[in-house]
């Protein structure tokens, strides 16, 4: 039965990205160049109706907290962002909608994701080492949100306030932003 | 581009998927399967890679510490590849096609080597984009792995659910992203 949700949801994944336009390097480029800000009010359009909906749904009972899975904070966290980042900015994708241009016949999608294995082999071969440098020790509470989620495996950093209100206010500053930002900047 | 979604019904279907993932089955990510893509070729070249281990939490190990960290979750996905996962980013391959083939936006042929920004900026030479990804490919795999997660699950997934560590990913990848992107094409 797991087989058949990862082939629903892997295809309509995919089927997404490409047709928002992030399986396409130009966009991604020309969102972190700050010159056009389709995607990027996309993404947060997208976090938002998510966030605010899956908070809604734990509070109505309907979807069970058990299945978040809330990753910890570490400097790793940071030190790794910095890294992907460059490489987002050099190669114009990111590990998904790398994956998604393969299924768009582009042939540099091909190079990044065997880049990728690459990557990725290497961190296989340093883990020991990046691991003894207390890089991936947990900061800020290790696994925390900001929101109560009902799990009480996630430490919570504001926990006066029902979660479904602080996920709310997040997600109306999002669409907010994803709504005021302009669509592209001119020279 | 023709075929694209704006913004709002764009970022309405992105969001509703990664909602549903969630509600179904778990939050969408994508790196770690490179992982698990590494792990299996390693494992068909040298098979004690993974071992059955009754004693681990997943029933495998490795003697290979990031393939057998946490119980030997890895170990278990390289030994079971058919596992949601793995399935999934599989598939991201099928419904980008699909999306391609039902007047989903459609790159030129210049544009499957290249995009015009890159091509515009360092010329048409296919082995100067070939390299570029290459390299990005290698970076944002190393990194998405020491973070222990990609613009999907720490991101996407992350931030949906109020994770800090989403927060302080999409930060870090935007700070260094954003300059390096205008240093490297420039904003015309």
């Amino acid at each position: 039965m797991n087989i058949i949700y990862a082939i629903i949801f892997g295809t309509l994944f995919g089927f997404v990205l490409h047709r928002v336009g992030a399986s396409n390097p130009q966009m991604i480029i020309d969102m972190l160049r700050l010159k056009d800000f389709h995607l990027m009010k996309a993404i947060l359009f997208g976090i938002a109706v998510a966030s605010s909906l899956l908070f809604i749904g734990m509070a109505a009972g309907i979807i069970p907290p058990s299945h978040l899975s809330v990753k910890a904070s570490e400097w790793g966290v940071i030190v790794g962002g910095l890294i992907l980042g460059l490489g987002w900015a050099v190669g114009g994708y990111c590990p998904g909608t790398g994956v998604a241009a393969l299924g768009d016949g582009r042939k540099d999608a091909v190079f990044f994701v065997i880049g990728g294995l690459v990557g990725a082999f290497m961190y296989i071969l340093v883990y020991g080492r990046v691991k003894a440098t207390g890089l991936l020790e947990s900061i800020i509470g290790g696994k925390s949100t900001l929101a109560v989620t009902g799990n009480s495996s996630y430490p919570v950093l504001i926990d006066s306030i029902p979660g479904v209100w602080v996920a709310i206010v997040i997600a109306v500053v999002f669409a907010l932003i994803a709504w005021g930002l302009p669509k592209s900047t001119s020279e | 581009m023709t075929g694209q979604l704006n913004w709002f019904w764009g970022g309405l279907a992105l969001g509703i998927v990664f909602l549903l993932a969630v509600w179904v089955v778990k939050p969408i990510g994508v790196s770690t399967q490179f992982v698990i893509l590494d792990g299996i070729v390693m494992s068909k070249i040298r098979p004690e890679v993974i071992q059955e281990n009754p004693d681990a939490k997943s029933g495998y190990s490795s003697p290979i510490s990031y393939l057998d960290k946490s119980g030997g979750k890895y170990a278990e996905s390289i030994a079971n590849p058919m596992n949601y996962g793995f399935v999934f980013v599989i598939f991201i391959i099928l419904g980008a096609l699909l999306s391609a083939i039902t007047k989903g936006p459609a790159p030129t042929r210049e544009d499957r080597t290249a995009p015009l920004v890159f091509r515009n900026r360092f010329g048409d030479s296919a082995g100067k984009r070939y390299l570029a990804a290459f390299i990005g490919g290698g970076l944002v795999l190393f990194g998405a792995r020491v973070a222990g997660g990609c613009t999907s699950g720490h991101m996407m997934s992350g931030m949906m659910q109020t994770s800090t560590s989403g927060y302080l990913f999409a930060m870090a990848a935007f700070a260094v992203a954003v300059p390096v992107a205008i240093l490297m094409y420039g904003r015309k």
